[in-house]
């Protein structure tokens, strides 16, 4: 059932691809690497209760990886990707080990820590390149296509592709016993482990799982912006990932790729603004991280459980926390 | 020899400054259990009022009391109307636990968004009031200037007067006294509420006086104190999140790990050094070094 | 000034913990709430003192309404609630633990000649006075967090399982100096107790709690007498 939901939808997406144009297929093919890497976190953070803010580190990992095994070793593109998977997963699983003590704002605080800390890492080793990064060129599209096949409806392509692949596997990992496993663990740890679950080890698979795919999605990533660099991992960019969770609903798959298209919309949406109002460049350069924080807050505020939460009445059974006065 | 007593003053003072912000940090999280990652944008955002305040009336100083008052105010003003209406709206579900955390980081980009925009995203500098210019000892300079003592002297004084204020009046009591216990607290008719607010302006103004302390010796933009912050949640963690001491005291070891490292073996290892050390301490000693608790207290 | 609850119905999340309770506790009594575990008596206790909040009915003190306000409003009116165990901060010393319930108020002559009483009743406090509450034994603690609501200079006493987890001769000395408090300071007491024979061999009347409603009402003595009360939560 699942599975003909996304093959409609992947060929919905490839009838799609055919009538827009070149601006529209290089946006959607964000859509889909940005719904691949909330997917990612709502994996880690909705299902498994880690809160992390070092998925720009992971996808850092993932992308320079892909880089490199694409220049150095020159490797088949696809292959390049699924090895981008394994390191950052393998690197996700070691740093599952070391933090799946942790909870809450040690974890946040931690992952952030690495988020800060690992992209200057690039400026130490000469192989990562320094500032300038590294180039990513994933070849243009296989000549069997035609002459008019352009250069973005391939990376469109590649994207959904992946994207649709390693979303459905998510979904059926969460749907299955693991999933509730994950979930048990986040509501209740001491419970969960009485009943015998072994809440670390469980954490520390939703880590890596967790990190493989914000690699692969940090290796698409550099696929479309051809080339890797430091600059291209910052910070903001674990807040705006788990802003795209937070609002579409952290608990759910489901709104994964509208939180892809809020992410992409944002830049569009602050552009129009300051077409239309002006601005300075301090008010241009800020406006989108503005817009992305706010709408965090919002989020938090209103929606905290999705966006449901504003349609629904709570009228469900509550968790009552007591003398909360 | 040099090299080592300047490796150790340079720690102090660096570690200083650490310590103000895990201070921060710390007196937050004991009141309110929270992590306030708005911390950072919270005295980025204190130390360009200190700037327009030196800006305006050309003086250092004034600009450093404008910041620290600016930074209770501001502090006070987060707890009061954001804080407080977070906890009130989300008390279902498990985001309970993760969304005043999210909240704050909200507010983080918040605040460098709206700095951004009325700032500018070019660098300003402070001048500092004493001279950054290293001391001469024994006819060579070290890299310990006037201006890195004053900074650990401010420090010192500001830690004797909060310990004084904890430990020894009654206000500081029942800080306290809600941080461990709100229930008690509250069952003794102390008002809780208020008082974490005021828990949060002293944190507003220590990070507000890190700022003013820290950008001297380097730049301000909307960024600058992000560093800072990770770094004072490092040592905060190392010391253990439960009190004053073990902030001082990660602080303190943390910047003598980061200096003498960077002055014996590389400048490049600073941020590998650091997140290495938080590990460490997560894995061996998750509580922190001083904490009395196996665990952490959530 | 008495202690009126009509008709008061409390939640704890999806269970009706406290369903339509009512009775009356007259200034200078000591009333016993009994009944077993799960009956709801804590939260009929946190709900008074303001850490929780209330369905419907209401509930007055002196005339005035406590339901519905802050707990530290009502602490500073004048309602003391002592909790079951955790009534005491570890973290802090005896002497701070004391001092808490002192800090608000404007007389501080007053406060200390309360704390001087406080130490009078319970001596073994006053050989304590700097070292950490986590280090004292449970009946210690106990008279502490007593001695702590003393301070305030209560009128009206909330009392959670004060026996909790003490050994039997300290049980005795506590219930002794509660009832022997209620004589000296005209306070009035509700005490919710499992320790059902003790607290109603020292309280004036008792009220029977089961599963959330109230199954009797009556003077101590005549519940003591009363076969069923006898059987079910006294053990004969």
């Amino acid at each position: 059932m699942r599975l003909l939901f996304f093959i409609l939808l992947g060929v919905a997406l490839f009838l799609a691809s055919n009538r827009v144009g070149e601006l529209r297929q290089y946006q959607g093919s964000f859509v889909a690497m940005y719904s691949l890497a909330i997917a990612s976190i709502i994996l880690l953070t909705g299902y498994s209760g880690q809160l992390s803010l070092g998925h720009s580190a992971l996808m850092a990992v993932g992308a320079y990886t892909g880089a490199l095994s694409i220049n150095s070793a020159h490797l088949n593109p696809v292959l390049a990707l699924v090895l981008a998977t394994l390191v950052a997963g393998l690197f996700g699983l070691i740093l599952g080990f070391a933090v799946a003590r942790l909870s809450g704002p040690y974890l946040a605080g931690t992952t952030l820590a690495l988020a800060v800390s690992l992209p200057t890492l690039a400026n130490q080793l000469p192989i990562l390149g320094g500032e300038q990064g590294v180039v990513f060129d994933v070849g243009a599209p296989p000549a069997r296509f035609g002459e008019g096949f352009s250069q973005y409806k391939w990376f469109f392509w590649i994207t959904s592709l992946a994207a649709l692949i390693m979303i459905w596997m998510i979904a059926n990992l969460l749907s299955s016993r693991y999933g509730r496993t994950f979930r048990s663990i986040r509501d209740n740890q001491t419970a969960a482990s009485l009943a015998g679950l072994n809440a670390g080890r469980l954490k520390v698979v939703a880590f890596a799982v967790s990190a493989g795919v914000a690699g692969l999605a940090g290796g698409l990533l550099v696929m479309l912006i051809s080339g890797v660099s430091p600059s291209a991992f910052p910070l903001s960019l674990s807040f705006s990932l788990l802003t795209g969770a937070v609002v579409t609903g952290v608990y759910s798959l489901k709104g994964v790729m509208l939180g892809g298209l809020v992410l992409v919309a944002i830049p569009e949406v602050a552009d129009s603004i300051t077409t239309r109002i002006g601005g300075s460049e301090g008010f241009t350069a800020t406006l989108p991280g503005f817009l992305v924080s706010a709408l965090l807050i919002a989020a938090v505020m209103f929606a905290p459980n999705g966006p449901g939460q504003i349609f629904r009445k709570s009228n469900k059974q509550d968790n009552h926390t007591e003398g909360n006065k | 020899m040099l090299k080592f007593i300047t490796a150790i003053l340079t720690s102090l003072a660096t570690g200083s400054i650490y310590a103000l912000m895990s201070t921060a940090l710390v007196l937050v999280w004991r009141s309110t259990r929270v992590i306030n990652f708005a911390q950072a944008g919270q005295a980025v955002l204190t130390t360009y009022i200190g700037y327009e305040a030196i800006v305006r009336s050309g003086s250092y100083w004034v600009g450093l009391i404008v910041a620290i008052i600016a930074g209770a105010l501001i502090g006070a003003v987060i707890d009061r109307f954001f804080m407080r209406p977070i906890f009130k709206r989300v008390t279902t579900g498990p985001i309970v636990m993760i969304a005043p955390v999210v909240a704050t980081l909200g507010l983080l980009g918040i605040i460098q968004a709206v700095i951004g925009f009325k700032w500018g995203l070019s660098y300003q500098t402070i001048a500092a009031p004493v001279s950054t210019d290293g001391y001469r000892i024994l006819g060579s300079v070290i890299a310990f200037s006037p201006f890195n003592l004053m900074v650990l002297v401010s420090v010192t004084i500001t830690m004797i007067l909060l310990t004084i204020l904890f430990q020894k009046t009654n206000i500081g009591l029942a800080l306290r006294a809600s941080a461990y216990s709100p229930e008690i607290a509250k069952l003794s008719g102390i008002k809780v509420d208020g008082v974490r607010t005021l828990g949060w302006a002293l944190a507003g103004a220590a990070g507000g006086l890190a700022g003013m302390l820290f950008v001297p010796s380097s730049y301000l933009y909307p960024n600058s104190m992000d560093v800072l912050l990770v770094f004072g949640f490092i040592a905060a963690v190392i010391g253990g999140l439960d009190s004053l001491f073990g902030a001082v005291a990660g602080a303190m070891i943390l910047g003598f790990a980061i200096n003498f490292a960077t002055a014996y073996i590389s400048s490049k290892l600073v941020f590998p050094m650091a997140f290495i050390i938080l590990i460490l301490v997560l894995l061996i000693k998750p509580g922190g070094i001083f904490s009395s608790q196996k665990g952490r207290k959530d | 000034m008495s202690l009126v609850v009509e008709n008061l119905t409390i939640d704890h999340g999806a269970i009706r913990a406290i369903s339509n309770v009512s009775f009356t506790v007259p200034q200078g009594e000591l009333a016993a709430i009994i009944g077993a575990n799960g009956a709801g008596k804590t939260t009929l206790l946190r709900t008074l003192s303001g850490l929780k909040e209330s369905k419907s009915g209401s509930a007055t003190w002196n005339g005035k309404s406590i339901l519905g306000k802050r707990a530290e409003d009502l602490a500073r009116s004048g309602i003391m609630h002592v909790s079951d165990g955790k009534s005491v901060i570890a973290e802090l010393t005896v002497k701070e633990n004391l001092a808490l319930a002192g800090l608000w108020r404007k007389d501080k002559k007053d406060v200390a000649k309360a704390t001087d009483e406080v130490v009078e009743l319970f001596p073994i406090l006053g050989q304590r006075m700097s070292q950490a509450g986590g280090s004292l034994s449970g009946g210690e603690r106990q008279m502490l967090a007593i001695g702590r609501a003393l301070v305030a200079r209560p009128n009206l006493l909330l009392l959670d399982e004060p026996s909790l987890g003490l050994a039997p001769l300290i049980i005795e000395q506590i219930f002794q100096t509660i009832k022997s408090l209620v004589k000296k300071m005209d306070l009035t007491v509700l005490l919710v107790e499992q320790n059902a024979m003790g607290a109603l061999k020292i309280a004036d009347e008792g009220i029977v709690l089961n599963l959330g409603s109230v199954v009797a009402v009556d003077s101590a003595q005549k519940l003591l007498n009363d076969p069923a009360v006898r059987a079910a939560y006294l053990g004969f």
